[in-house]
């Protein structure tokens, strides 16, 4: 199946508090050298054709990423990472 | 004959009522609008309201801002006609682009339900002229995505323009950089502010009838303009 991957993150100078949460859970779990923990979205886009990156980009750059807080980048499943 | 001015329903809306309402108290006349529906019926002003559009399932607003309704309402904005939006209907405005920054989860991850004292910062808006420069008032606060953030070059802009329309006293609900509770902008017919002023419009039911000032500004706009 033609699939476009796409991740989306927040911004590094944006505070990710999800993030932050995760973190301090991890002394828990006995692991204390994790300086910082970030969450993002992967979204999946599969076309009826071929994956259009084109496409894929400008859908991610319109709808789903905020681009005033949040980077992404996007790959065909299988190749490189393009931004 | 008193102004028309309409609320928009999205799939999600939950203030729709209450702003409907308020805006009935302040003397104007209420007019439903639509999500799917571009026509905006001639409406002298328009109010998106509170609530979790199409389910806040990507972002706050970021679905919204491709309802019919709203390619309708950004280019009328562009020429003037008042916008107000309202906690989600502020999150809306800023995915739309009608606004800078964007509204992000609370610093604390914590819903937050209370009464919030805000300052007025900015009365030469629309929305706002019904106030006094530096008036405190009380209005609920209801949201979990609500802390205010922007660039740096895009927070010392609004700072320098006078943008912030509110501030949060007494403690930052959210977060929210430079307590930013409101803004506007540059010819101040859109504002957006994450407090909801359509529920403290009633002694009954409100923390206090200080809300009704951003009805009875736009009505006071209205009267010298229409």
């Amino acid at each position: 199946m033609a699939r476009v991957v796409v991740d989306v993150m927040l911004k590094p100078e944006i505070l990710d508090p999800q993030g932050q949460a995760v973190a301090n859970a991890l002394p828990r779990l006995g692991v204390d050298d994790v300086r910082s923990v970030r969450i993002g979205k992967r979204v999946e886009i599969e076309f009826s054709g071929e994956p259009d990156l084109d496409r894929a980009r400008e859908i991610a750059d319109k709808l789903l990423a905020n681009p005033v807080i949040e980077d992404f980048a996007l790959r065909v499943e299988g190749e490189g990472e393009q931004t | 004959m008193s102004p028309r001015i309409g609320v928009v329903t999205f799939p999600g809306s939950l203030d729709d009522r209450d702003a409907l309402r308020a805006i009935r108290l302040s003397g104007a006349r209420p007019v439903n609008l639509w999500h799917a529906d571009s026509d905006l019926y001639g409406v002298d002003a328009v109010i998106l309201p509170g609530g979790f559009s199409y389910g806040d399932y990507l972002r706050c607003g970021a679905i919204a801002k491709f309802a019919a309704v709203m390619g309708s309402i950004v280019k009328a904005a562009d020429n003037g006609l008042p916008v107000l939006g309202i906690c989600n209907g502020f999150q809306i405005l800023c995915e739309a682009h009608l606004l800078p920054g964007a509204l992000t989860r609370n610093q604390h991850l914590h819903f937050r339900t209370r009464d919030q004292h805000l300052r007025i910062e900015s009365t030469s808006t629309v929305w706002t002229n019904a106030y006094e420069p530096g008036q405190e008032i009380l209005i609920p606060i209801k949201s979990g995505e609500g802390r205010y953030v922007a660039d740096a070059s895009t927070l010392a802009e609004i700072e320098a323009e006078g943008h912030v329309v509110a501030r949060y006293l007494r403690g930052n609900p959210n977060g929210s950089q430079h307590d930013i509770a409101a803004i506007r902008n540059a010819a101040g017919n859109v504002v957006g502010l994450m407090p909801h002023p359509e529920h403290a419009v009633e002694a009954l039911t409100g923390p206090s009838i200080d809300g009704l000032g951003f009805f009875t500004s736009v009505l006071a706009h209205l009267g010298a303009h229409v």
